[in-house]
Order: C-alpha cells, then structure tokens, then sequence
C-alpha cells in the first residue's frame, strides 16, 4: 500500500566524476545496495536498502561515495517526529513488534559527560606515568573481611577465588551466534595479550576457543544453551545473567537461520532452531533461588571460580544489588540502559531501564550503608565509551567496567544498529562465511588491544593527575569528581558535589 | 564561613617526635623547640602534642580530654560519661593565658574506665565500647569533642603555632617517654580546635604531614566499620585505619604499613614467592584502605612509635638516633637543634615503617 512507503532515511551520494566503476561497493554490500548498470555502464545504487554502515564508503578506492542523511521530511512536529510517524506506519502494515539494535540511542541524558575530574595543585603534587609507577591491577572478588593466622602466626591467604585484570576493563557478553567466529576470537585473544576477560554470552563456548579459558568468562544465563560441565570448568569465572541492559525483563532471540551447524553444536540445539531465552531463569523466581544457583554453580566448579550475577539497570537496582551481595556471588555486574545488543524490541530498548551512572552510585552507597560492600566486586558497563568514563565510574565505586560497543568497534562497527539482520558487512554481527572472513581475527586482536593500551595510557595520565598511582584509591573516591549542570537531586544521588563546591 | 568537617581541608605540616627506648620520661621542653625549629612549615592554624606515659597515677584509666563549647553541651555530655564509666577523677586542663592562643574552648580532662554492667551489656570488649562512646559524642555531641582517649596518655592541641600551644598548655609539666608535635598549615581556616593534630583513638595518636590523594576512598570504606569521619581530615581517616587494622583486624604494625603503603606491584613481583603471596594478600584483602599521595606520619601507641612514608616519599622525613633516644622529624635541624650528635641518622625509603618500641626491661614500667 501506498502509505507504507517509508522514504529511505539516508541516501548513497556518489560522485560520478571519481567513480571507476570498480565494482568494489557492489561487491562490498551484503545489503545489496549498489549494482551495475550495463546499459549505461554506471553504478546505481537503491537507498532503501542502505543501513549507513559505511563499509562501501571505507573501501570506494577514489572516494566517490558518503551517506547523508536524507533531507526529505515530514511537516515539521516536535511531537510527531519523523521516526515516530514511520514507526506507526510500519506496524500498521506488519502487526509486529520493531526491533532494534545496539544500545538506546535516544537523547537521555549522559551524566558521564555532566561529570568533571579533579587535578592535584600546589598541595599535592600530581604524578608522572611515565617516570613513576601507575598502577592499574585489578582483582575481582569477595575481600575475607578477617584475616586467620596459622600457629605460627602466618597469615592464612584465605582469599576466595578470584579474577585478577591488569586493566579494569572486561569485554562484556556476546554470543557466539550474535557475533561471529572471528570477532570471538579477536576478544579472546586480546583477552589473554592484555590480562583481561572476554565473555561468551549465553551461546556456549566454542570448542576452538577453550585454550583461552583462562581470559574467558563462560555465562549461564535463562536458556542455558551450551552449559555442560566442561564449559563451566573451561572458564575463569561464571556469571549467571540475569538481565541484560538494552532489554531488561525480557529473554532472547537467535532466530532459527543464524544457528548453522557449528552454532547448533556450541549451544548444544539441533540445526535451524531458534534458540529462545525465556525472560526469567525459570529455576529463579526470587532472591533465594538465586543463592541455589550460585551455589549449585559452585559445587559444580568445587568452589574454584568466582561467580558473577549479572542484571540490568532499573529502578530498585540498590536493593536488588543488596540481595546479591548476600547471595553468595563475588562479583555483581550491572548493565545500564544505553548497553547494546544484537536485537531487541525498540520500545524495550528506549524505554526500559535506567542510566548505569545512577545506578553505579546508588548500588556504591547502598552497599556501603550496609556495611557489604567488601562482600562484591561490583562491574558496570552499557555504556563507557573511552577512557574518561572508566575513571568516572571507578571513581563513583566501580571496580571494573564491561564493554561491549566500543569494542565492536574497535573490530569495525559503524554503530548502524541493523545486527538483527544478519547482514553485518563488518564481520562482526553475522554467521554468513563469506561476510565473517571480512574480520581478520590477527588484525581484530590487535585492535581491540591497541584500544585497551591507549585508554589505559590515558587512565594513567588522569590518575597522576589526581596524585592517585593506584586505582584501588581512586575506586569510590567521589571527592574526585565534580557534577556540572546537575540539580540537587542528581548530585544527591550521585554522592558528589558541584563544581565550585 | 564553613568549620572544619564540612568539609575537606588539605594541609601541610611539620613533625617531630622523640622517642626514648629505656622508658625514661622526660619534659615537653625538648619537643617544643625541635618543632619551634620549624615554625615556617606552620602558619599558625594549628597546633599539637601527644604525650605517652604523663599519667602514671592513672595508668589503669582511660583519660578522656574534651573540648566543649558552652556549658550546656558539656553537662550533657557528663551525663553521658557518667552513665557509662566510673570517673576516678576530673578537672580543667590547666593551661596559661597566650597572647596568640585566642577563642578557646572549655578544655576538661576526666579519667574513666567502663562501668562494668554498661560493658556486659554491650557484649563489646572494652576498648570497643570506649571507642564506641568515644564516636558517639563525636558524632552526635554538637559543640562536644574528645580529643583525646588513651590510657596513660595525652593530646594537647590548639589553634596556633606549636611551640605557643606547648607553653599554653604547660608541657614543661608533663613527663613522657615518647613525644610527638605538630605544626600546621592548613589551607583553609579550620574555625575550631579539634581539627590540629596530633589526632587520637585510644591510644593511637597521629601526627600527619601531606595530603593524601585518596581520601574519599579511605573515607567511604572505614566509615563501614562503625567510624564516622567528622572532621573530614587525612589524619582522622589514617588514625581510624590504624585503629581497624591493628586492634579491629588484628594485624601488626608492619603488616598495617604494608596495607597503606603497600609496595608496588612490580615490587612484590620481585619478592621470594612467599613473602610476595603475603603482600599480594595484604594489598587485595585491604585495597581500599591503601592511602596515596604524600605522607609522613608518626602513630604514637602505649610502649611504642611507627614512622611511614607514603609510599613514593613524596614528603621528607629522618630518624636519627643517639643512644637510646630515638628522633623522627620532617627536618634534619629540627634533631640537630636538640642533638647536634647523633648515632646515625636516616631518611627512610617510601613505605618502610620505622617501628621503635621501649626496651623489654622497660616496658610496663613507664
């Protein structure tokens, strides 16, 4: 019908002048955008099917292509937007729920960037990375809280298992089947070179991948997929999830065309299934099923392997977190509302949730008022998207970060946000193995530790500018931040002051 | 304009301490001018002395000194202490007018010790429930301070320049085996006397030079512990980490040094595995209690004195030692001017306490 036409919203320009007609972006496109005209021996291209990944673009060798966006509109409404009109539209002809990808993208406020870092003047003197040490170790885990002495007076190490990060940086949780082969492997691999974690998602674990077990942080999340013992004693810690930040309160989807054969056997489902995760883990209906979990996943791992809860961002975070840290895990990480994904419903995704930043600061004080703070590490992430975001987390109480988007696009993403299709010309969010042969893990690996190398560099920086060159001084240390254009409230519930306080 | 503990002053300080091993007391005349030596290191913001064994009369008692602001407070705060402890005795701190020591409070010392069915009831051993009643009226009596709460032991401090607070409070008159002083020089205006050191729990008493650039951290993390940071200073915080440490977490002295000013990572790499387990131990367990940034500081406790640099000695500090004397300063000429000739002397090397306890033969008998 008629009025489902959506005019495409970003239009391919190429300039006819530079174009060779090289054939690279016809070849480039999984989406099938451009093609070659023989009558008139030129390149066309059909914008509706443009997702703006710029994967043509980056490879046109004379420059001939950009995307803009288009400027074709609806009679302007602050109320009735273009998106929102299209959006009625399309489900007035399909009946279905929109999907979406990657994290909320709507224009909520970031409160990272309404976060000021302090500097040492006169009374302290700052300290140089490059001529001291700056440490940035990490270990993740519950603290003893007492310490036990043998006869002889020695210290017990009576510390519980642990993960110990030489940067405070894990890469979060994605599946193998929401991203591919090699796009695991390039996090895998950076994983080990920069002493740190990468985590299976809830896809299992490839049987490739487990001679990087000891970087590899296996979950066991509502549907379970690929959870047998070997793969618990396979990583260096568990983490149940709980839920996930783009889509708090609602499972999982890996439609029946991305589980190929080496899928099926990672998740342990037959072939061209769709692999559904219910919204709730259906042995957890509540806070002591929980601990059943934590535990039966210890007993399982003979108490070998930290365990991590993992939930989303929402309203009664602190109290949730409470629970958790009296679960019996070691280490609780929390998603906020900007964390990405490889689907999810877009009203889900743009509506649900809150931001990781006031969640971080209401867990922090909340665990701290209850004196159970030393009982967990606690890991944020959705989203931190550079370096000056990890020091603002640390600093309001985080021990670590998760992240996800801004290591995908170490690897090449766009930040289209089209994953559910599939299409993914990067590499990345594809099973297609002409598309996945696009992401050479050897370059992916060093990317990704490229990225890490230089934020740990500017963490440094930061640190010896605040006289800290330790970051166990910097994590929950508010009196280094400063909030700018934040009402009372905000700054309450942050635990910091105003800048000019 | 805002006291101190609304909020966070940085400071910088001068200290000295002299410490004699073979429990021989002497007067607060020496103290006095080995810190007078550095009066510039001080802008007269503060001022203050711990003293150990000037009580041996009391040795048994815990004697509380507190600053009061008006009457009022201090009735209530009697009755406080009254239905908590025996008082054996009580009296104003004797003092002599100063022309430069202004604006001061009622300043009254009380020797208590538990009254013992406050204490079964408590079902705390006794130095937790001193403490406790200790932050009790620190937290909660306005205008009501202790300063100072060991046995055998004292504070004396005020809002000046040290070698003015010592004459104020006539030290010539104390005599101690272990002396510790404290020239400030806050950045800001503290408003009141509680916020100069030496600050005490019990029978710990700090002096501290530096600002430590992780206080938040430390702050948010003892406060957990039942301690509540009222004056919202380095030293309070360093004073209550010592005290959970030693007397809550039962670690030694040195083991609490390698808590605050752990070695570094690639310091512990290099150890003897065993010895580099015990570190690695030590910095997990308590890692938000490692202090950054510049220190020096003296932990004055009943028989003994702890010296400890930050851990990359960002501020100076000698020990110098002539017979059984012991001499710690932030100057070389703050030892020199009360012993020009000393056995030896030494800077110590960021992160290595100084621990400097009385001769056996002398211990329990100061």
């Amino acid at each position: 019908m008629a009025i489902d036409f959506l005019y495409p919203q970003y239009e391919v320009i190429r300039n006819r002048d530079r174009c060779i007609t090289c054939r690279a972006c016809e070849r480039q496109c999984a989406n099938k955008v451009h093609h070659y005209d023989v009558d008139f021996e030129r390149m066309e291209s059909d914008e509706s099917k443009c997702v703006d990944c710029h994967r043509c673009v980056s490879l046109c060798p004379t420059r001939a292509l950009k995307i803009v966006k288009t400027n074709h509109t609806f009679r302007e409404n602050a109320n009735w937007q273009g998106e929102t009109i299209m959006e009625v539209y399309r489900q007035a002809g399909t009946g279905g729920t929109l999907l979406s990808s990657m994290g909320n993208p709507k224009d909520f406020p970031v409160y990272w960037d309404k976060m000021l870092i302090n500097a040492s003047q006169v009374t302290n003197p700052s300290i140089d990375p490059l001529r001291e040490p700056m440490e940035i170790r990490t270990y993740l885990g519950k603290k003893p809280g007492k310490i036990e002495r043998d006869e002889n007076g020695k210290i017990i190490p009576n510390l519980s298992p642990r993960l110990k990060l030489e940067v405070p940086v894990m890469f979060s949780a994605m599946s193998y089947g929401s991203i591919s082969y090699n796009a695991h492997e390039s996090l895998a691999r950076a994983s080990k070179e920069m002493g740190t974690f990468y985590n299976t998602g809830e896809g299992g674990l490839h049987e490739d991948f487990y001679q990087w077990g000891n970087n590899t942080i296996v979950q066991v999340a509502s549907g379970r997929f690929g959870v047998q013992k070997d793969y618990l004693d396979a990583g260096a810690a568990i983490e149940i999830k709980i839920g996930q930040g783009a889509k708090p309160g609602i499972g999982g989807h890996l439609p029946g065309a991305k589980v190929a054969p080496d899928i099926s056997r990672t998740r342990m489902i037959p072939e061209g299934t769709d692999a559904i995760s219910p919204a709730p883990h259906h042995d957890i209906y509540s806070i002591e099923d929980l601990r059943q979990l934590v535990f039966s996943l210890k007993e399982a791992t003979a108490y070998q392997k930290p365990v991590i809860v993992k939930i989303s961002a929402v309203h009664n975070v602190a109290a949730i977190a409470s629970g958790i840290a009296r679960s019996g895990a070691d280490i609780i990480a929390i998603d906020g509302y900007r964390g990405g994904t490889g689907a999810a419903p877009t009203r889900i995704r743009d509506n649900v949730g809150i931001p990781i930043e006031l969640a971080l600061a209401a867990v922090d004080q909340r665990l701290r008022d209850e004196g159970i703070r030393d009982n967990v590490s606690v890991v944020v992430g959705g989203s931190i998207r550079n370096s000056a975001d990890i020091v603002k987390a640390i600093a309001l109480g985080a021990d670590a970060v998760y992240i996800a988007t801004s290591a995908l696009m170490a690897l090449g993403c766009h930040l289209c946000r089209t994953c559910q299709n599939g299409l993914c010309n990067w590499g990345i969010a594809t099973q297609r193995p002409e598309l996945v042969k696009r992401l050479n893990p050897d370059i992916g690996s060093k990317r990704l530790v490229n990225l890490l190398t230089a934020w740990s560099h500017e963490i440094r920086e930061m640190m010896g500018g605040m006289g800290i060159n330790s970051i166990e001084a910097l994590r929950g240390n508010r009196l280094m931040l400063r909030g700018i254009g934040l009402n009372e409230k905000e700054l309450e519930i942050l635990g910091i002051k105003h800048a000019g306080e | 304009m805002l006291k101190e503990g609304q909020y966070h002053i940085p400071s910088g300080c001068a200290i000295s301490g002299i410490f004699h091993k073979d429990g021989r007391r002497t007067d607060g005349s020496e103290i006095i001018r080995s810190i007078a030596t550095m009066h510039d290191r001080s802008n007269g913001l503060g001022g203050g002395f711990a003293a150990y064994g000037i009580y041996p009369e009391y040795a048994d008692c815990y004697a509380f000194h507190l600053f009061y602001e008006n009457l009022a407070i201090k009735e209530e705060t009697e009755k406080l202490l009254e239905e908590n402890f025996e008082i054996a005795s009580f009296a104003k701190i004797p003092t002599r007018k100063h022309p430069s020591i202004t604006d001061e409070p009622l300043i009254w010392r009380y020797f208590v010790f538990p009254r013992r069915y406050k204490l079964n009831e408590s079902q705390l051993d006794e130095s937790e429930f001193v403490s406790r009643v200790v932050t009790k009226i620190n937290h909660l009596y306005d205008g009501a301070y202790v300063f100072s709460s060991g046995k055998n032991c004292g504070v004396f401090k005020a809002i000046g320049f040290p070698e003015d607070v010592g004459i104020y409070y006539k030290l010539e008159e104390y005599e101690a085996y272990s002396w510790t002083a404290h020239g400030r020089y806050p950045t800001n205006t503290p408003g009141w006397w509680g916020g100069a050191h030496p600050f005490a729990m019990l029978d710990f008493t700090i002096v501290h030079n530096g600002e430590i650039s992780s206080y938040d951290a430390n702050r948010r993390s003892i406060e957990m512990h039942g301690y509540k940071c009222d004056l919202l200073t380095d030293t309070e915080v360093i004073t209550y980490i010592f005290d959970y440490l030693i007397r809550k977490q039962g670690l030694t002295m040195e083991e609490a040094a390698h808590v605050v000013a752990a070695p570094f990572w690639s310091t512990i790499e290099k150890m003897p595995p065993e010895q580099a387990e015990e570190y690695t131990y030590l910095r997990d367990a308590y890692s938000n209690l490692l202090i950054t940034g510049p220190f020096s500081i003296m932990l004055g406790f009943t028989n003994g004195i702890m010296a400890l640099n930050d851990r990359l000695k960002l501020r100076s500090m000698v020990v110098g030692e002539k017979g059984e004397d012991v001499y710690i300063a932030s100057e070389e000429a703050a030892i020199r001017v009360i012993q020009p000739k000393l056995d030896s002397l030494w800077s110590p090397r960021g992160g290595e306490p100084v621990i400097v306890t009385l001769n056996e033969d002398a211990q329990g008998k100061e």
